[in-house]
């Protein structure tokens, strides 16, 4: 009873009031009964449960099923070293190349218009919309035995497809449109104000470049970089026709979970599997924090 | 330092932005560029800083063709209407910018700049701000230091593009004031765009008036006010009464009403009839060369500000002073005290 009296006593002050309505606005707003909503989230978490955590999960627990030694026994395994030190050769070669590229595409777009502009944004898009594999078959058609540039190769001594050149240009052609595409919007709504007051200012091109643009997008190179490093990390199907899958030499380490895994090397391959899983992990809160970056960047731009 | 514009023509495809536009602002002059949006007058304050490029035409600074140098060499200070500042240095860094990219050669030791970027910051009062962030300032002290950015290069001259557009009003006034005195100060030639009137017959010497890309009007704030050039400056500035009329026979008439209004030196044909709210001066019924039943009153501090049916059938608004007091339905006589007409 007591409890009653407080309660209304303390709603009759304007401040409860007023919470309170807007509450109750909320509610109404919120049309769905209380029991669709509770169906449609828990829709909604199960699925994500079965398709994203289980996996994940799964990952993890074949890779430890016999114990942490073996875990690590699998990893420091010299074809598992090789594979990793691969990949990460691979990553930094094309996450470099696509950053150069990537803000090079991004500036001439934003910046300036120019005729063909639209062709070329949709160029840009076009690794994202051909199959990963028609990507690696493209450059065996190119650089292979029978290919355009084969013969000339071969006569110069140059190794292209098999080995880390081709795997380079295979990630690097899968993974140019993260950077470039991270950047264009941003850069876009930025404007060309500032670089114009820098110039006038009497900058340079150069030093309007380091000292004005890039420190206003830095946060959005960063997370291009971060979405091209994951998915050069990743990438298996252009990797997989241009490598040639020498064991030891040419696998990186999508390639070899698969090989281990039609080996029934299930600890070994998910041991490799879980390196990959823990990038995606990272990945995934680097983005986030990343992304809060950004927004406060779009803040700042308000007037 | 003096400023030519000869002939000027710019395009953006189809549309003249300038279209063959002629200049000349003198040495420590405060010049406004007044007009309404799409008037060109934006476009001609960038090709002057070399932020665009004529299609023909030429800009000279004391004689010497500025065309041939880009924004970096031409040394003139350039104040944008979204500030532009830079978001991620402080507003230290932001005024010691146009210092810290000089060529090493030039370049001035760190001690130098920084007195001097004091100096800046105090000239536009506020210094206490120095370590802060343009996005932890208000629209007025960003402008501010958008000025004391551009200043810091002791440009050769000033160019502010709507530079107090993105205010409100009461800031807007407080900066207009601050703005005249700081050119008193430092008396370097500068150019202000605005598309208020207010604004540019309060602060410049001389203002020039444009529209569709070309130059209506140059003059001293009275001049454009008084005795506009054309039937476009008397309607852009000042609240103005705009009726169409026929000039013929040495008569002007509003519809088939003869009025009693001289007409020398008037083509016949039609015409438009300007005359300012405040010089229909109000008599009895019969007394001037309208006549008219009020229709509508509203007090504004000194003026009452009536609209009134013509008997032509247009109705206009007046301001009369207070004192006699119009009613609605009351019929008055209207005699313009000063008008103007424009032919077309």
């Amino acid at each position: 009873m007591t409890m009653q009296i407080a309660d209304s006593g303390s709603l009759t002050s304007p401040d409860a009031k007023a919470r309170a309505h807007a509450l109750a606005a909320r509610d109404n707003l919120r049309t769905e009964p209380r029991a669709v909503r509770i169906v449609i989230i828990a829709l909604a978490m199960l699925f994500l449960s079965v398709f994203v955590v289980l996996p994940l999960v799964v990952v993890f627990a074949q890779a430890l099923s016999k114990g942490i030694f073996a875990y690590f026994a699998a990893l420091s395994d010299p074809e598992a070293l090789s594979a990793i030190k691969l990949t990460l050769v691979v990553a930094a070669i094309s996450v470099g190349l696509n950053l150069v590229f990537g803000l090079v595409a991004a500036w001439a777009i934003a910046k300036f218009d120019f005729p063909g502009k639209t062709f070329l944004i949709t160029l840009i898009d076009l690794p994202f919309s051909v199959s990963p594999v028609i990507s690696g078959l493209v450059f065996v058609l190119l650089f292979g035995a029978q290919g355009y540039f084969g013969g000339w190769l071969r006569d110069h001594d140059i190794q292209i497809l098999f080995a880390v050149p081709g795997i380079a240009l295979a990630t690097t052609f899968v993974t140019f449109p993260f950077v470039a595409r991270a950047l264009i919007p941003l850069m876009q709504e930025q404007g060309t104000q500032e670089e114009e007051a820098a110039i006038s200012l009497g900058a340079s091109g150069l030093q309007t470049f380091f000292r004005v643009t890039l420190p206003n997008i830095k946060w959005g190179v960063l997370y291009g970089v971060l979405l091209c490093n994951a998915r050069a990390m990743g990438e298996f199907g252009a990797v997989s026709v241009v490598s040639g899958h020498i064991r030891g030499e040419t696998n990186t380490m999508p390639l070899l979970v698969e090989i281990l895994y039609n080996e029934y090397q299930f600890v070994a391959a998910f041991a490799i599997a879980s390196l990959l899983a823990m990038l995606a992990l990272i990945t995934l809160i680097a983005k986030t924090i990343l992304e809060r970056h950004l927004d406060e960047g779009q803040d700042v731009n308000d007037h | 330092m003096t400023i030519e514009v000869r002939n000027l023509v710019k395009k953006f495809g189809s549309f003249a932005a300038l279209d063959g536009v002629d200049l000349k602002v003198n040495d420590g002059e405060l010049l406004a560029l007044l007009g309404p949006s799409g008037s060109g007058k934006t476009t001609l304050l960038r090709i002057i800083a070399g932020l665009d490029w004529p299609d023909s035409g030429e800009v000279a600074f004391n004689g010497e063709d500025a065309l041939t140098q880009g924004a970096r060499e031409r040394h003139v200070g350039f104040v944008f209407q979204h500030y532009a500042l830079f978001r991620h240095m402080t507003v230290f860094e932001n005024v010691a910018f146009g210092l810290r990219v000089q060529p090493r050669s030039i370049r001035k030791d760190e001690a130098t700049i920084r007195a001097r970027v004091k100096e800046l910051l105090d000239l536009v009062q506020l210094d206490w701000l120095a370590d802060r962030y343009p996005s932890q300032l208000s629209g007025g002290q960003r402008q501010r230091i958008a000025l004391a950015r551009a200043l810091a290069i002791e440009p050769r001259i000033l160019l502010l593009d709507e530079p107090f557009g993105a205010l409100d009003a009461k800031v807007r006034k407080e900066l207009r004031k601050w703005l005249r005195s700081l050119h008193h100060e430092i008396n370097v030639t500068s150019i202000f765009v605005t598309h208020d009137q207010e604004e540019a017959l309060e602060v410049a010497n001389r203002v020039v008036v444009m529209d569709k890309g070309k130059i209506e009007q140059i003059g001293s704030p009275d001049d454009v006010y008084e005795t506009p050039a054309t039937a476009f400056v008397h309607s852009f500035i000042g609240e103005s009464i705009e009726l169409p009329v026929q000039v013929a026979d040495g008569v002007v008439r509003l519809g088939d009403r003869p009025l009693r209004l001289a007409v020398d030196g008037l083509a016949p044909g039609a015409s438009r009839l300007f005359v300012r709210r405040h010089d229909m001066l109000v008599g009895p019924p019969g007394s001037g060369a309208f006549e008219g039943a009020v229709q509508h009153v509203r007090n504004f501090g000194p003026v009452q500000r009536a609209e009134v049916a013509l008997s032509g059938g247009q109705t206009i608004e007046i301001d009369a002073p207070r004192g006699r007091e119009l009613r609605a339905g009351d019929t008055v006589g209207l005699e313009p005290r000063r008008y103007r007409i424009f032919a077309g």
